[in-house]
């Protein structure tokens, strides 16, 4: 190892470690703060460009429309400061929408119904999450089960879409709340409330400082003592039962109970993740970031539109954005570690 | 000594692997309040012991037990709980994480709302005062020194409150000032009565450091001893069962003459990389071995990756024979037939998953490209050569690299280098970590190629070596070159040391 | 090598031959060949024709995770290839001849393996993660196949182009010819040149390799050109099997079965050692998969359930079998389940190796 630092032993015998740069405690925060940069220029650029692009409504809708995608990007988040992934994500998503509207369809109580998804979801995670420490399967393929294996269930329960009825769960997306053109729904409500309590519980449980530990070296985590396997699993649950959240706030948004929903969301969610400055690698990112991901995630299908280009366009900006973040954030990591 | 508290009784162990016994009715006593190192050569057993009493292997008969009452390890989590914390060489911490918040990690502070952090903090600080170090536990463990992130192991071992603290090589990558600053915080444990467990391959440190000195040979006891009893010969003749013929057999090819008269190898003007190493000037000729002598930083492994094109130089020339050439990667050294044998024989050396045969022919397959396939009559006939002039063992070439001792794998990419027929050599820390015997066979063999013409460039932190093998002898300290002179019989190791010190002092 | 996975191609031989043999119990008719104007026809015919796309991107695939990396983006590359060709078929004025629709595929395959390469390029020289840069493609590919398209479903007619998919040579399908031909020619490259050890030389130990004079960077840039160049052609296949560009479900998830097929036979996506056959051996388990779950009767939508069971009990088998071997090196007799061996005490073992 190459030793940059000096030590001196002063002379009442304490050691200090001179380290020639202040090395700030929160390195990892510049990819979230480059996010945000990123989002607050699409914004001022979509505002000159289109006129009248920053509105309360927009705001407000950034928020709504996207509320399924903040939720599993809360869960994904988990996984990936694992240093994991987690494929699943849409299919169980779609799986415990299908779920609820078949039951919702046959008379189920929705007070029942709700819970329901919430232990589907957490069901596939523990599955994965087993497969993945226990058994030695590597994220990607573990959740590659997981993901056909929600899908295939989802197409078990209806081969067709399955209208959903119940005036509660609609009214989860159709209620709004606020004042002049800001308007909120409790799926919106919801999200927001998620992404607070996955903050809490990475910033100051032992569970959520586990998570990063891992992330940065599993070994030394186990030899720490720390409660690694248990975390391991935990992780792929919370992204499950987020999944089952979002199922709950998409469905509430369709209306209906559809198998070929969320195809190709969890990339849409890791995407969302990478942006909002989580390192694959895991170890480092925040919460906060992931939602700023997320939003520019709409920003973008929201400027789409507004162009009236092909929706196909939205994949190939989200692609091209997420690989000039990358590219960032490794000239970034390139530079931090040269010093 | 022995009238402190018997902390750690290992009675009777035996471990067996099928083939080997790597642990034959060994026996080994620990006392609070002392530092006892534990020596003895590859396969003579020390992991493994070590090993069993973190509780990573299980005995398959003999007893442990600790202050007095017998304890079965089932994981490394038993023995932790049982008060024995174990510091490795690559220091198991989370460099993502706060100082503060690996020294307590899993143990901080808790409030009504989850983690209190400034309680964490502070008390994290406490448990660092308590060593004698003063660091900011905000600050990100990655921006801290390895020495400094050794010692905040160590403090997190003190909250978990171990007797027994485990430190498993921990000098090999620290400068001397580091040493003694690492060698004060043991004194401190000691004097709180905690049992400390040294392993090192620096005889000097062990001798500067302990108390008690346990020798084990071929899985075997062979004593413990209180450290003033041996002297270092009789401890090495005790690991090595034999006289220190090996080592002093190498005769000190100092005295050898080198023909500096016609074109070098290799002539390198002003080459320096801003931040790594200063402008510095170098020749080398055949047949010459140049040692490259400074301590931990001074910029050694620096200039040689430089000049081997692994990494990239910012400023200089270099001459191969004459002629101006620009290596600015491996594969243009290797072209111009230098050879470079990395520190980390780990991370840069060696391709676990492939044969010991595969390793070998590795370069020679790397220069052909990889359209021209070296044939398996080729190959094996390199391969059998090579295993045998540098007695690599096992002798099979397809057992997986992964598979052998560091002394071996070190042979092996010694082989895979001299096999693609190199004019220039460089090896950076060929023995580190390896048995006595291995390194007495790499130096011999260095030796050797180096009076049939080969030019090396040695570095080597240990100085008899430097001082052993080369007709030159460069120093260099703070990323400069410091001097420079010929090898002569009268030089010794404290020569060098003066030299660096003297330097520093102006 | 070889040595390395005799004892691990009996997995995925096994879990093969177990399939057959509940396909035959099923349905005795499952291993009959017919033969009609020269031609044989059959189940196992079925198998043999179907399979050339997955088996064309599973090769690649095999490739490019030895290097330690992943190739997301080899079904979008299918759809661009099928649009490129179909597009140039469609608007030329002979499309019945052999020389349009050989420069057509031509320029088809030419430019995937330009996006191949573009693919290599990110992650050998600019030193991306794998699954993000060809996420990138994944995600904008398809887009870009609709736009060479104009955004429609280009549909031709062109009889040599039909052959490719639909006729036949010998007796067997053609499109078994571009399996057989494509392993051939991936597997001589491979073994007969050193590229097969320098790749796993560089998948195992990347710096290593690096520092013993491999091109690294050239090698992984041409592997993933590799993999472009042959989802090129499995888009030309498929493109080939419908007559008409549809860049929506060309190759869709894909990725996700030529993955799977490396695992299934036993290349780890950890990366290094790889091993083809095993490749051929997963990608006809799930090709027999496919085609024993449309003899059941049970709707196709519901394959993905079977592929994950059948995933996760080879992930099983293979895990437990890794276990068993590191048993055999290192006799660790702790009663206690291995899990905690597996991660922490084989790190700790294979770094203790020097002291």
């Amino acid at each position: 190892m190459r030793n940059t630092n000096t030590v001196d032993v002063t002379p009442t015998g304490t050691i200090k470690s001179g380290m020639r740069r202040k090395m700030k405690a929160r390195l990892s925060w510049i990819p979230v703060l480059a996010a945000l940069a990123i989002l607050i220029l699409m914004l001022i650029g979509g505002q000159v460009h289109f006129g009248s692009f920053v509105t309360p409504g927009m705001l407000s809708s950034l928020l709504v429309d996207n509320a399924y995608l903040v939720v599993l990007a809360a869960g994904m988040t988990f996984v990936i400061l694992t240093g994991g992934i987690d494929l699943s994500v849409g299919s169980v998503m779609a799986f415990t929408g299908m779920l609820a509207a078949k039951l919702l369809s046959v008379g189920v109580p929705v007070a029942v119904v709700i819970p329901l998804m919430l232990v589907a979801g957490a069901l596939f995670g523990t599955m994965i999450g087993v497969l993945v420490h226990f058994f030695d399967v590597q994220p990607f393929i573990a959740s590659l089960a997981g993901m056909f294996l929600a899908r295939g269930l989802c197409f078990v329960v209806s081969l067709e879409a399955i209208q959903v009825k119940d005036p509660f769960v609609l009214g989860l997306e159709s209620a709004r709340l606020g004042s002049g053109d800001w308007y909120i729904t409790p799926t919106g409500i919801i999200a927001l409330i998620v992404i607070a309590i996955a903050a809490w519980v990475l910033a100051y449980t032992r569970f959520g400082r586990t998570v990063y530990a891992i992330g940065g070296n599993e070994q030394s985590a186990r030899l720490m003592g720390l409660a690694v396997a248990r975390s391991k699993i935990l992780v792929y649950v919370v992204s499950g039962v987020c999944a089952g959240i979002a199922g709950l706030i998409f469905t509430s948004y369709t209306a209906a109970g559809y198998s070929l929903n969320g195809i190709g969301t969890e990339l849409d969610t890791i995407a969302a993740v990478v942006i909002g400055g989580t390192l694959l690698t895991g170890g480092s990112g925040y919460m906060v970031g992931s939602l700023i991901g997320v939003f520019v995630y709409g920003v973008i299908k929201t400027a789409i539109t507004y162009l009236g280009a092909d929706a196909s366009w939205e994949r190939i900006s989200i692609g091209i954005l997420l690989l000039a973040f990358v590219v960032v954030q490794r000239f970034i990591v390139a530079r931090a570690n040269r010093n | 000594m022995s009238d402190n508290a018997v902390v750690v009784e290992m009675r009777s162990i035996s471990i067996e692997f099928p083939g080997v016994k790597a642990l034959d009715d060994v026996d080994f006593t620990l006392r609070s309040g002392e530092i006892h190192s534990l020596l003895g050569e590859n396969g003579a057993g020390k992991s493994t012991l070590i090993k069993a009493l973190t509780g990573v292997y299980s005995i398959d008969s003999g007893t442990i037990q600790v202050s007095g009452k017998e304890r079965t390890f089932a994981g490394t989590a038993d023995a932790q709980s049982a008060g024995i914390a174990t510091v490795y060489q690559e220091i198991n911490l989370c460099t993502n994480l706060t100082v503060g918040e690996n020294v307590m990690l899993g143990h901080e502070v808790r409030g009504r709302f989850g983690i209190n952090w400034r309680a964490t903090h502070a008390k994290a600080t406490t448990y660092l005062r308590q060593l004698g170090v003063d660091v900011d536990p905000r600050s990100q463990l990655s921006g801290h020194s390895l020495a400094i992130q050794q010692l905040i192991a160590i403090s997190r071992a003190m909250v978990v409150d171990c007797r027994v603290l485990v430190l498993d090589e921990p000098t090999s990558s620290l400068d001397r000032s580091e040493v003694e600053q690492l060698f004060a915080v043991m004194r401190r444990l000691r004097s709180r009565d905690v049992a400390i467990l040294f392993v090192s391959h620096f005889l000097d440190q062990v001798y500067e450091i302990s108390d008690q000195m346990t020798v084990l040979r071929n899985g075997k006891l062979v004593g413990e001893y209180h450290v003033g009893e041996l002297s270092r010969s009789e401890l090495i003749s005790k690991m090595l069962g034999h006289e220190l013929d090996e080592l002093e057999s190498i005769a000190r090819t100092a005295s050898r003459t080198i023909d500096r008269t016609g074109n070098p190898i290799l002539k390198i003007t002003a080459l320096g990389r801003k931040g790594s190493i200063e402008p510095t000037d170098l020749d080398i000729y055949d047949g010459e071995i140049v040692g490259f002598a400074g301590l931990l930083g001074s910029g050694r492994t620096e200039l040689v990756r430089i000049i081997y094109g692994a990494d990239r130089s910012d400023h200089g020339a270099v001459e191969v024979r004459g002629k101006s050439v620009r290596l600015s990667s491996p594969r243009h050294s290797s072209n111009h037939r230098i050879a470079f044998s990395s520190e980390d024989r780990r991370a840069e050396g060696i391709i676990g998953d492939l044969t010991v045969a595969e390793n070998i022919v590795l370069g020679i397959q790397a220069k052909r490209g990889w359209l021209r396939r070296v044939n398996k009559a080729q190959s094996d006939e390199v391969v059998a050569q090579y295993i045998e002039s540098l007695d690599i063992r096992p002798v099979s070439p397809h057992i997986l690299m992964s598979n052998l001792s560091g002394g071996n794998q070190q042979k092996v990419l010694l082989a895979r280098w001299l096999a693609t027929a190199p004019q220039l050599l460089i090896l950076d820390e060929p023995t580190r970590g390896i048995d006595v015997g291995a390194k007495a066979e790499i130096q011999r063999e260095i030796a050797k190629l180096a009076t049939a013409g080969l030019g090396v460039i040695f570095i080597s932190s240990e100085l008899d070596e430097v001082l052993r093998l080369s007709q030159r002898v460069v120093v260099l300290r703070d990323r400069r070159k410091i001097a420079e002179f010929d090898n002569h019989e009268s030089f010794d190791i404290g020569d060098i040391v003066a030299l660096i010190a003297k330097e520093g002092a102006a | 090598m070889t040595r390395f996975f005799r004892s691990r191609l009996i997995w995925p031989m096994g879990a093969l031959f177990a399939l057959v043999l509940l396909n035959t119990i099923s349905r005795p008719s499952f291993l009959s060949i017919t033969v009609k104007n020269g031609q044989l026809y059959g189940s196992i015919i079925d198998i043999l024709r179907d399979s050339a796309p997955l088996m064309l991107v599973a090769l690649g695939m095999t490739l490019v995770i030895a290097t330690r990396g992943i190739d997301l983006s080899v079904g979008a590359v299918m759809a661009i290839s099928g649009a490129v060709a179909l597009q140039i078929i469609s608007k030329s004025t002979s499309p019945n001849r052999i020389g349009t629709v050989l420069i057509a595929i031509g320029i088809g395959v030419f430019i995937t393996l330009l996006f191949g390469l573009w693919n290599g390029f990110l992650v050998a020289v600019v030193g991306i993660q794998p699954i993000i840069a060809t996420l990138v493609l994944m995600l904008g590919g398809r887009g870009i196949a609709l736009l060479i398209t104009g955004g429609f479903i280009t549909t031709i007619t062109s009889s040599p182009y039909a052959q490719m998919a639909q006729g036949h040579l010998l007796g067997l399908p053609l499109a078994f010819f571009f399996s057989v031909g494509a392993i051939a020619i991936i597997g001589l490259l491979v073994r007969r040149t050193a590229l097969g050890v320098l790749t796993e030389s560089v998948g195992i130990n990347p710096s290593a390799s690096r520092l013993a004079g491999v091109r690294s960077r050239g090698i992984i840039w041409s592997i993933y050109g590799i993999s472009g160049l042959l989802a090129g052609l499995a888009g030309i296949l498929y493109s080939s099997n419908i007559m008409a560009a549809d860049s929506n479900n060309a190759g869709f998830l894909i990725e996700l079965d030529a993955i799977l097929a490396v695992v299934l036979g036993g290349t780890s996506l950890r990366g290094g050692k790889f091993t083809l056959s095993g490749t051929v051996i997963g990608v006809f388990i799930i090709q027999t998969l496919t085609s024993t779950i449309t003899f059941l009767g049970v709707p196709p939508a519901v394959t993905p359930v079977f592929k994950a069971i059948v995933v996760i009990l080879v992930c099983l088998s293979q895990s437990s079998r890794v276990r068993q071997w590191l048993g055999r090196i290192r006799h660790l007799r702790g009663a206690k389940p291995p899990i905690r061996l597996s991660g922490l005490e084989t790190e700790v073992l294979a770094e203790r190796k020097s002291v």
